[in-house]
């Protein structure tokens, strides 16, 4: 038993080992000892996707999660989706639709619509939605972030 | 959240060791999705944290064996979802996992934490009710087998003694055409905590069997051999007494924020009305 683990893991297509405190969040060690401030901190108990980042293919809170759990996975945030140096289509679409307002919620719902796009390329609008109904916008960009998903959607089938 | 030890046990005889050495100073881990939000708001001090990731026969698994379905402790709400014998055999169990929480929380909740929290809420308690499930339990004498309605006690409690853990949820498949659905109520449409968690089953000799949550300390099971309710022939206006006595137990709390409890209760009606209809329907489905 420990108070202190090294994980290794693969964050963003690199693999990294990293000690961690067993009681810190995997929030927190990715933004804290990894760099990674793309993932945010909102609610922390699961209720806003702010923190979401795709582990092993899926979707999930990282507020909800200790650090230690993500040993032997792969996990992408959204400093991730950039295909050398440049916005991937999903990035591009929200920008295309503005559908960042404040931009706090974007990173979470990138990570949800890039999760949801993968198992699902062609969604309709309900599937969207509900796809992306573990991330809220206080700004209530739905509309453009739903359309910026679909656009995006089309884009990448063309 | 305070300081504690992590320990990851790769058996579950450890498991259980490590549960009986520390009693309730151990907190065990399978999706975190309740322990994370506890432990951060200093609801729960442990002095050990024990994840069940690790063990080998408690990761995510869904197996049939001797028309008993099996879901091991780890395994995930998307999964059980997913699942095709899940979906030809427990219809209403899929119904009740994809509305657990959003996508993000479906990925990492587990069936077994979902009825180890003994959330009066909880979505899978009453298709567990209504499909008979049994829970099944490792602990220091040994394995035993509960039945989920002796394994539900109360907000927040379970029959898990000290040393105990749940290794699976067992369910036996129907070898009789059974109908069954489940229905909520949410105060509005996606992620939110249910003011009424409820479903039906309905097989072709008579029997009605009819599970409803948070509207009292647990969820409840009740079963109808009258024939009545299950009686295709029989018009819903005539049900709704039988239907009725069935919430004798409904006891919703004043104090929630929720819905009222006259609201509540009235809608508890609507909703087993519901349910049964659409139970009614797929059992007329399987039977062709
Ligand atoms: S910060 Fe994790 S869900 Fe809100
Ligand atoms: S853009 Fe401001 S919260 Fe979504």
């Amino acid at each position: 038993m420990n108070e202190t683990l090294t994980i290794n893991t693969t964050i963003n297509g690199r693999s990294r080992s990293i000690e961690v405190e067993v009681n810190h969040t995997l929030l927190d060690v990715l933004r804290d000892e990894v760099d990674l401030t793309g993932t945010k901190e909102c609610c922390v108990v699961g209720e806003c996707g702010a923190c979401t980042v795709i582990i092993d293919g899926r979707p999930m809170n990282s507020c909800l999660m200790l650090a230690v759990e993500i040993d032997g996975s792969e996990v992408t945030t959204v400093e991730g989706l950039e295909i050398h140096g440049e916005l991937n289509v999903l990035q591009a679409s929200f920008l295309d639709e503005s559908a960042a307002q404040c931009g706090f919620c974007i990173p979470g719902q990138l990570m949800s619509a890039t999760a949801l796009l993968h198992d699902n390329p062609d969604p309709t609008v309900e599937q969207v939605q509900e796809g992306l109904a573990g991330n809220l916008c206080r700004c209530a960009g739905y509309e453009q972030i739903t359309k910026a998903v679909l656009a995006a959607a089309k884009e990448a089938m063309r | 959240m305070n300081r504690f030890q992590y320990a990851r046990p790769e058996t579950v005889a450890e498991a259980v060791a490590l549960l009986e050495e520390y009693g309730d100073d151990a907190r065990l881990l399978a999706g975190g999705t309740d322990l994370v939000i506890e432990l951060r708001n200093r609801w729960v001090e442990p002095k050990v944290v024990i994840d069940l990731k690790h063990i080998p026969e408690l990761t995510p698994s869904i197996t049939v064996r001797d028309d008993v379905l099996s879901i091991s402790a780890s395994t995930v709400m998307t999964d059980i979802a997913e699942d095709e014998l899940v979906q030809r055999h427990f219809p209403a169990l899929v119904e009740a996992a994809v509305v657990v929480g959003s996508v993000q929380i479906r990925a990492r909740a587990t069936l077994a934490g979902n009825i180890c929290n003994g959330s009066p809420a909880a979505d899978t308690s009453p298709p567990l009710l209504v499909y008979d499930a049994v829970v099944v339990i490792a602990g220091p004498e040994g394995t035993r087998r509960t039945p989920v309605d002796d394994f539900i006690v109360g907000p927040g409690k379970t029959s898990l003694g000290r040393g105990e853990l749940v290794t699976a949820v067992e369910l036996p498949i129907p070898q009789r055409p059974f109908g069954a659905a489940y229905t909520r109520l949410t105060r509005r449409r996606g992620t939110d905590l249910a003011s009424i968690t409820l479903c039906c089953g309905v097989d072709t000799d008579g029997h009605t069997r009819l599970a409803y949550g948070s509207v009292g300390p647990r969820a409840f099971l009740e079963i109808d051999d009258t024939g009545t309710l299950a009686d295709p022939s029989v018009s819903i206006e005539e049900k709704v007494a039988p239907l009725d006595q069935l919430f004798h137990r409904a006891s919703p709390s004043p104090k929630s924020l929720r819905a009222s409890p006259d609201y509540r209760l009235a809608m508890l009606r609507v909703l087993g009305a519901r349910a049964l209809e659409t139970a009614l329907g797929r059992l007329t489905k399987e039977q062709v």
